[in-house]
């Protein structure tokens, strides 16, 4: 029997193992939303305020699952609304597709009402798109969709699909859940070198980033470490791979990475590095990189060895069976010197991170921590609430820090948060700030739909922080268009107005009181933390600069 | 600078160059030449790039060996491929140059294609330095209008950039 391609592209969801679908209806997806309505009890639709945050939703769900986020807009106006969700998803690998509508194939390039050549838009910012231009193709290219997002280095997928596609008729035949392509094998040669140069190391530093959560490797990584008696760091990308009190973890490095971690990894002599890109923010100028260091890269992206650093060693390959390819070969090893050095390292670390009870982000953070469990998605926007969360925040199981990296979407929280929480069953909390909240509250009216269990923790120093912070730093405080404390906005009566429950905390048995509240809901919850707009992230590597140059206190 | 010649075997369909070519510009890689033709399997187009590059060029590869519809890339290197270029040319034409026009094309092993009282358009082919090299002959002439292909090159010997039938399908839908 011939059925339309809306419902060609309903049922192929539902057959590549798709729950909820996050989105917003219009004119060239009305076909899709109504054979949405004839499927809800297979398919969960998920109505946002607004595509991006749909978009965001959709990465969440993907970020805290794995699985692929699926996100439905209308053409033109719809379309572009997701565009930074897609790019989001894109710098940060998320494997995700995006659906939208476009006119039907006679009005194409008319400009006709809502026509927006999205895949022109989107090509740089996807890992493929397609246009369905004839019914016949639709199913396949739905497949394809789904498996390129989740294949090697996962990504955004977009499929446009233009109205008459969703209205003609077609066979659909079911298919499996389409399976990722296969891995290109590790060739034993690279190995071998990798297994040369680490067992000539005396100061071994493993760096991980997001591809040890995408290619679930921390166990792995773990074991690796204890065998070659390893530290472990992170790029911010990789925070929850592996535990935050695992013994040789070191914490995250970068602009606003840990001490410990940021100058062992300048002093190491063999960078073994899985999953990480290099980025600047993570690097700091590449010249001075871990100048002592050889450097052995391992992606699944062949494309990323050599792109950013110089190594002596590059692999491109799934990280899990490189980790396990290197296991079977390598001998215990015993770095104590390394070891003791990495320690006095923590040591001065910890000294200077002396214990107080000022209601400051790190303290609310880490009370933070008492309060979530194992399983709670921590999700932040973007600026200095998420570098303290990043930097506090303490995680036992992957996939449980949800962070804007490469993109540093600002308004990525909310959305994000949503999809998240929907994804696990459990309560998220959101870090975000007075600024980035601002940018995608609307979604508050979801989380209030769907009953959607968030904690959305705003640190608000009433600044837009971060930037404000460099005009610290570097702009001799002329503070332009950063303070924003006149906006008025009243967060709490904010919540409440969207349906929500809403608490102000100006110290920290306020910020318990709002909590205990919080964490003994089931829907959203808002807690405004009113923090001062003077506090700094530290440490920080200046712009352009190393890990030598590494700002642990400012002065007035 | 070195220049780089790049044989890509992509998928015979719509936009497909327009995502090669879009990758070269975000990434900020400069395309010297570009041609683009069928292949004998109708499914796949033939892609011929010339870049100028240093340490980059592996990085472009493997961005190129990235995309969907690229099946196969390939570096033609000097000495184990042959290349060409076309040119055609329209320079000015008189008595007085007449014979040095004629003894120019005659060297160069080129073909005058059109003739008038006051222009010639002259055809030749080779490798791009012998293009470059009768332009800056001709210049004294005075160009009228020029057009080249940009590169087009082929491995020596038997070896081919071609995929087998079993790569391609494996390739992307729609
Ligand atoms: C969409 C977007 N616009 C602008 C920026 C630049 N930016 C980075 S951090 C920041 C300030 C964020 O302020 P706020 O949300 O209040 O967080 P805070 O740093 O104060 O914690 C800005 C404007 C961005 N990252 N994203
Ligand atoms: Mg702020």
């Amino acid at each position: 029997m011939k059925i339309s391609g809306a419902e060609i592209l309903v049922k192929t969801l539902i057959e590549q193992g798709t729950e909820v679908v996050f989105g917003y209806p219009g004119g060239q997806v009305i076909n899709i939303y109504d054979e949405l309505y004839k499927h809800q009890d297979k398919l969960k639709h998920v109505l946002t305020a607004h595509e991006q945050g749909a978009a965001h939703a959709a990465d969440g769900y993907a970020r805290a699952t794995g699985k692929v986020g699926v996100v439905i807009a209308t053409s033109g106006p719809g379309a572009t609304n997701l565009v930074t969700g897609i790019a989001t998803a894109y710098l940060d690998s998320i494997p995700m597709v995006a659906i939208t509508g476009n006119v039907s194939c006679p009005l194409i390039g008319k400009d006709s009402f809502q026509e927006v050549d999205i895949t022109g838009v989107t090509m740089p910012i996807t890992k493929h798109n397609f246009f369905v231009n004839s019914i016949d193709k639709l199913a396949g290219i739905i497949r394809e969709a789904f498996k390129l997002a989740k294949s090697g280095r996962p990504g955004p997928v977009l499929v446009d699909i233009p109205k008459d596609v969703q209205t003609a008729l077609f066979d659909y035949e079911p298919a499996d859940v389409v399976a990722p392509y296969p891995k290109k094998p590790v060739t034993s040669a690279a190995i071998a070198k990798a297994v040369e140069i680490i067992m000539a190391a005396k100061k071994p530093y493993i760096y991980i980033g997001g591809g040890a959560i995408s290619g679930d490797a921390g166990k792995e990584i773990e074991a690796l470490a204890e065998r070659i008696d390893a530290v472990i760091g992170t790029s911010m990308m990789g925070l929850s791979a592996v535990p935050t009190k695992h013994p040789r973890f070191l914490g995250m490095v970068g602009m606003h990475g840990h001490y410990a971690a940021s100058i062992a990894m300048h002093h190491s002599d063999c960078l073994i590095t899985l999953g990480a890109r290099f980025s600047d923010r993570a690097t700091g100028k590449t010249s001075k990189f871990a100048p002592e260091a050889k450097i052995i890269h391992i992606d699944i992206d062949a494309a990323e060895l050599e792109k950013n650093v110089r190594t002596d060693v590059g692999i491109s390959g799934d990280i899990k069976e490189v980790v396990e390819k290197l296991l079977a070969v390598l001998p215990q090893a015993k770095h104590d010197d390394w070891r003791s050095h990495v320690e006095e390292l923590r040591k001065k670390e910890a000294a200077s991170d002396p214990v107080d009870d000022r209601f400051s982000p790190k303290n609310i953070i880490r009370l933070l921590n008492t309060y979530k469990n194992a399983a709670t998605p921590v999700v932040t926007d973007v600026g200095q609430n998420q570098m303290w969360a990043a930097q506090y925040a303490e995680f036992e199981q992957p996939r449980k820090f949800i962070s804007s990296g490469g993109l540093g979407t600002m308004g990525f929280g909310l959305g994000a948060a949503i999809g998240s929480a929907i994804a696990t069953g459990e309560r998220s909390v959101l870090v975000t700030g007075d600024g980035g909240f601002g940018m995608c509250l609307t979604e508050l009216a979801t989380a209030v739909t769907y009953n959607v269990p968030v904690t959305v923790v705003i640190l608000n120093n009433t600044v837009l922080g971060m930037v404000r912070q460099w005009q610290t730093l570097f702009f001799g405080k002329r503070y332009s268009n950063t303070d924003i404390s006149n906006r008025q906005t009243d967060f709490v009566k904010l919540a409440e107005a969207f349906g929500a429950s809403g608490y102000r905390a100006e110290n920290e048995s306020e910020l318990k009181a709002a909590l205990d509240a919080a964490f003994a809901s089931d829907g959203p919850v808002v807690v405004e933390c009113m923090i001062n707009k003077d506090e700094f992230v530290l440490p920080m590597v200046p712009p352009g600069g190393s890990m030598d140059d590494l700002i642990v206190k400012v002065g007035d | 600078m070195e220049r780089y010649v790049v044989a890509v075997l992509v998928n015979n369909k719509f936009g497909v160059l327009n995502r090669v070519t879009s990758m070269f510009r975000r990434r900020g890689f400069n395309i010297d030449t570009l041609t683009v033709g069928e292949t004998q399997n109708p499914k796949l187009s033939r892609i011929t790039l010339s870049f100028l590059g240093s340490d980059n060029k592996d990085q472009i590869i493997r961005q190129l060996e990235k995309m969907p519809d690229v099946h196969k890339v390939q570096e033609l290197e000097k000495g184990s491929s042959v290349s060409r270029e076309l040119l055609l040319i329209k320079i000015n034409n008189s008595s007085e140059a007449r014979q040095d026009i004629l003894a120019i094309v005659d060297v160069f092993r080129a073909k005058i294609i059109d003739y008038a009282p006051d222009s010639v358009t002259i055809e030749v082919t080779g490798e791009s330095g012998k293009v470059n090299a009768i332009i800056d002959l001709l210049r004294g002439f005075g160009i009228i209008e020029m057009c080249r292909t940009g590169i087009v090159a082929l491995t020596r010997g038997k070896e081919n950039v071609l995929a087998t039938d079993a790569e391609i399908e494996e390739g992307s839908e729609g």
